[in-house]
């Protein structure tokens, strides 16, 4: 099989691929956001606890 | 038992503990989906019916199974903390509803573009796809309901609820193909008797499955170390934790 084959799909190209394309992307949109989460959420707790500290003194 | 949930149940504990557990679930979950991307579209033979436009499968069936699979573990979850007050099972609910919500969104979208060459229509109005469009709406409601809470609390229980009743619509969703007539083909994989696929197509569907679920255990856990994070309101024990 050539690579010419194998992008060609059998004639359905543009549905496998789209479909393999998409599910990539939710795949890594889902990475970036969870870890996107985690970040901000670490960053607004040490504001908090920064500002717990400033108030105190 | 209840001196390790109390001690799991601490927000450092658990903290530290996902954030442990979390490459365990990642590496292993990158490896097997790429071992089924490749088996999938190079080393599985054609279907003699569909020809190539069936490699579809390898990524419709996980993200559908994963749908289903994410929404029980978030009524659970939601149930365990309505009934026990664990905050940390509310916070785990929480964490899985935007994970299913894009799991439930793919499987939509995979299964609308294998329809058009399939079917020759890119949507139906059949039991099946309705119910899985029901799906997406009760996560997307959830996420709404508990962000229109101020006080956490309250928006843990009214969601939890909306969890649970909701999770009435993942048996029909699994069995519509058998209740109503669809469009949508019947079960092939989760029969009891033998699976009706062949074997050199059913593995990669298996590896791709197994990576899709580890993949959530890795989205989980850090997503709920966010919630527990958005949850503490003296995270003094964050200078110590990793």
């Amino acid at each position: 099989m050539s690579l010419g084959d194998f992008l060609h799909m059998g004639g359905y190209a543009g549905y496998v691929w789209t479909a393999y394309g998409l599910t990539t992307m939710v795949l890594a949109l889902n990475w970036v956001s969870a870890r996107g989460n985690e970040a901000e959420q670490r960053d607004l707790a040490m504001r908090r606890m920064n500002i717990d500290k400033e108030n105190r003194t | 038992m209840w001196i390790w949930v109390h001690k799991f149940g601490s927000p450092p504990h658990a903290y530290r503990l996902l954030g442990k557990l979390a490459p365990w679930f990642g590496w292993p979950a990158l490896g097997l989906i790429l071992l089924a991307t490749w088996w999938g579209l190079v080393k599985a033979p054609a279907d003699y019916q569909q020809g190539d436009a069936f490699r579809i499968l390898y990524v419709h069936a996980p993200s559908a199974w994963m749908s289903m699979f994410t929404y029980v573990v978030m009524a659970v979850a939601a149930g365990i903390g309505l009934v026990w007050r664990i905050k940390l099972a509310h916070a785990a609910a929480a964490a899985a509803a935007p994970i299913g919500a894009s799991f439930t969104f793919l499987a939509l979208a995979t299964g609308s573009i294998w329809g058009k060459p399939m079917w020759g229509t890119w949507w139906v109005w059949d039991a099946r796809l309705t119910s899985e469009l029901i799906l997406l709406f009760l996560y997307l409601g959830y996420m709404a309901l508990r962000s229109s809470f101020d006080d956490p609390q309250r928006a843990d229980r009214a969601s939890a609820v909306l969890a649970i009743v909701g999770v009435i619509n993942v048996p029909i969703i699994h069995y519509s193909v058998k209740w109503w007539s669809t469009l949508h083909q019947a079960a092939s994989v989760t029969k009891l008797a033998k699976p009706s696929i062949a074997l050199p197509m059913l593995i990669p569907l298996f590896i791709m499955i197994a990576g899709f679920q580890l993949y959530f255990g890795w989205l989980i856990c850090r997503r709920l170390r966010g919630e527990i994070l958005r949850r503490e309101r003296n995270a003094s024990w964050l200078n110590e934790a990793s």
